[in-house]
């Protein structure tokens, strides 16, 4: 171990410096966490915006921030020298920490907004999956019902003004989870690579394009397993705003960019090098070639050309991967990259990542999946979707023709 | 009625440490050395002054230091190591750095003299910020500042997030291997509680560092930094560091 760290150096680094302190476990939490804010954001745009064009797809988005959001605190807990003593965070914060924060701030939108919303939302099913369903399965539903089987017009009524009035605190919520994030690594003052106030907004913009693109992929994943018909509208309103997105996002990491070429402070020469060598594939091909520049052209030339049907969905499918390799990209240049220079900005190390070990990339493609693997309890368990069948007749009609229970069997139902 | 196990162990402690240290002894052990009698936190402002001129670069201190503290003994763990600069004339943003192993075995001599360069040592250490990054950033507080000056490490109470890592401009943390907490110099603040001087002073054969009470008006360091030009690093972080070198080259970072 001691030779090969000490080979990866190049130049002089501080002898602390030479084993990198951040792994790629701590890129997967602000790329996890960006997708929770950035699927809520979308969400919010039907409930709070009335963009009605999306509505097919917010309740899976929906589904898609909690189950990512479920995952979003293991990579860290597995990075933690002593995980054990991680409750501390809650009993005993250091109130100038940004990172002692991080508990309250996961811990108000995992329950205050994202797990109340769904479950208003959901409501009427649950009631009514309750009292269909039997055995292990009805008494889940039961459990979930929390001893609430009010299901009148009036009750409703109740759920959807509150559920609105929750997505409205939701989207600063959702903002103060990702820009928080940004705010660990930008207000680092001893890293140049992170030290900058865009860094918080950059997330957030990065967070909603990410969010996007993975919402946009699922749904039209999860519809072209089940068979049903994507619903081309919905899918172009959210191309559509994934490109602005990303170009708001864009514009401001070239801002950054830009500020750092022309300001040319002491960092500069050291960064610099580093982007043109050891983050040249992941920051200049893999994050602004393939992952923005690519993507975006693709998104225009949808806006520009009229396209079939057949041909824009390639092309969603095709932007929303590139897009969310590009994003990961970033979170990993940032991370990564910011442990690469030395702080006397007189050397660079190299980051080896191991494999099957307690930080290695078996542990992190593991906890890339496992937020799917829960979306699809999830959705068995809350189909996202509007039932083909009626609804059980014992359901008053609601005020709305809300999305009514899925296929009676949840099992069958995907 | 002191029993005869008390007897011996107290005479023991009174021939083996000062008189004085042996009754700060069972505080600091306990980690409440401002309850010793004859060791008040409030009294005390540690510092350290560094004189480049006489660092010579044996590596007594880094080797002192990782003896005395059980700082393992691989090249990327130091509470404190020695740098060597090497500056070509009029080229100070170019030096050419290095530190072998922590400089624990002194330097091989490397440069020659009389070409058109200057070289030479610089010991580094925490500097006890008294604004420090790291203690700001820690999520629980492990990490704190004691009222008389150190920026010290709760041990048991760290959860080895290394964020402080990060946050430390001058790289002086690094995370134990065998207690996955982190560590950093201490300033031997089990030694200074006692009225000695820091491991790394004791074995400086020149001087060139030496230990520094601020509260102490009699205390040589007030004479230090009247007599030299004295700097901290990278004073553009606003750390309130408290190592002040005298000679301190405009390259050294």
């Amino acid at each position: 171990m001691e030779e090969t760290l000490l080979s990866a150096v190049q130049g002089y680094m501080y002898p602390n410096e030479m084993e990198l302190q951040w792994s790629v476990l701590i890129v997967l939490y602000p790329f996890i966490t960006g997708l929770v804010a950035g699927a809520f954001i979308l969400a919010s745009l039907e409930r709070v915006f009335n963009v009605a064009a999306v509505k097919p797809t917010y309740r899976l988005a929906l589904l898609t921030a909690l189950a990512f959001l479920l995952v979003a605190p293991l990579p860290l807990q597995l990075h933690l020298g002593h995980p054990e003593r991680s409750i501390e965070m809650y009993l005993t914060p250091h109130t100038s920490s940004a990172m002692a924060m991080f508990g309250f701030v996961y811990l108000w939108y995992l329950m205050v907004v994202l797990v109340l919303e769904i479950w208003l939302d959901y409501r009427k099913e649950i009631v009514l999956k309750a009292r269909s369903e039997r055995g292990f399965l009805g008494k889940v539903y039961k459990v979930m019902t929390l001893g609430v089987d009010n299901i009148s017009p009036e009750s409703l009524a109740v759920d959807e003004k509150v559920g609105r009035f929750l997505t409205v605190v939701g989207i600063p919520s959702a903002f103060l989870l990702h820009g928080y994030v940004g705010f660990i690594f930008g207000s680092i003052k001893a890293n140049p690579w992170w030290s900058t106030p865009l860094m918080p907004i950059v997330f957030l913009f990065s967070a909603i394009v990410s969010g996007i693109a993975l919402v946009l992929l699922t749904y039209m994943f999860v519809s072209a397993v089940k068979g049903r018909k994507i619903d081309m509208p919905c899918v172009d309103t959210i191309a559509r705003y994934l490109m602005y997105a990303f170009i708001i996002d864009f514009s401001l990491e070239m801002l950054d960019l830009l500020h750092r070429v022309y300001e040319a402070d002491e960092s500069f020469k050291s960064l610099d090098f580093m982007v043109h060598t050891k983050l040249y594939t992941s920051q200049i091909l893999v994050q602004i070639v393939f992952g923005t520049l690519v993507p975006i052209g693709l998104l225009a030339m949808t806006q520009l050309v009229t396209l079939t049907e057949r041909a824009r969905k390639g092309i969603y499918a095709t932007a929303g991967g590139l897009t969310l390799m590009g994003i990961f990209a970033m979170r990993w240049n940032v991370v990564i990259g910011g442990q690469l220079f030395s702080k006397s900005f007189l050397g660079y190390t190299t980051y080896k990542m191991g494999f099957a070990t307690r930080e290695g990339l078996l542990p992190a493609i593991l906890l890339l999946l496992l937020p799917f693997g829960i979306l699809w309890v999830l959705i068995k368990l809350l189909p996202p979707w509007e039932s083909d069948e009626a609804a059980p007749s014992e359901g008053p009609p609601s005020p709305e023709p809300l999305p009514a229970a899925a296929a009676s069997d949840p099992v069958e139902a995907l | 009625m002191t029993s005869r196990r008390e007897f011996l162990l107290s005479t023991g402690k009174m021939l083996i440490l000062t008189g004085a240290a042996a009754q700060a002894y069972e505080h600091v052990l306990a980690g409440t050395p401002e309850n010793a009698p004859n060791y008040k936190t409030s009294e005390h402002w540690w510092a350290m002054a560094i004189d480049i001129e006489k660092c010579i670069g044996c590596g007594g201190c880094v080797k002192a230091c990782k003896e005395e503290n059980g700082v393992p003994k691989q090249p990327f763990f130091f509470r404190t190591w020695v740098e060597r600069y090497h500056v070509k004339e009029g080229d100070a943003e170019h030096p050419e750095v290095d530190s072998p192993n922590g400089g624990y075995d002194g330097f091989p001599e490397k440069y020659r003299t009389k070409d058109n360069s200057k070289s030479f040592f610089v010991p580094k250490l925490c500097n006890h910020c008294a604004h420090s990054p790291c203690v700001q950033v820690c999520p629980v507080g492990a990490t704190f500042e004691s009222p008389d000056g150190v920026v010290l490490v709760d041990k048991s109470y760290c959860l080895g997030c290394r964020y402080c890592v990060q946050a430390c401009p001058y790289g002086c943390r690094y995370i134990h291997p065998e207690t996955n907490t982190v560590d950093k110099c201490t300033l031997c603040y089990h030694r200074i509680t006692k009225g000695l001087t820091t491991a790394c002073c004791e074995v400086c054969p020149t001087a060139a560092r030496q230990l520094g009470d601020l509260k102490n008006p009699n205390d040589p360091i007030h004479e230090f930094l009247r007599q030299h030009k004295v700097q901290v690093l990278k004073p553009q972080m606003a750390t309130g560091a408290k190592v002040y070198y005298n000679g301190l080259d405009g390259s050294v970072r």
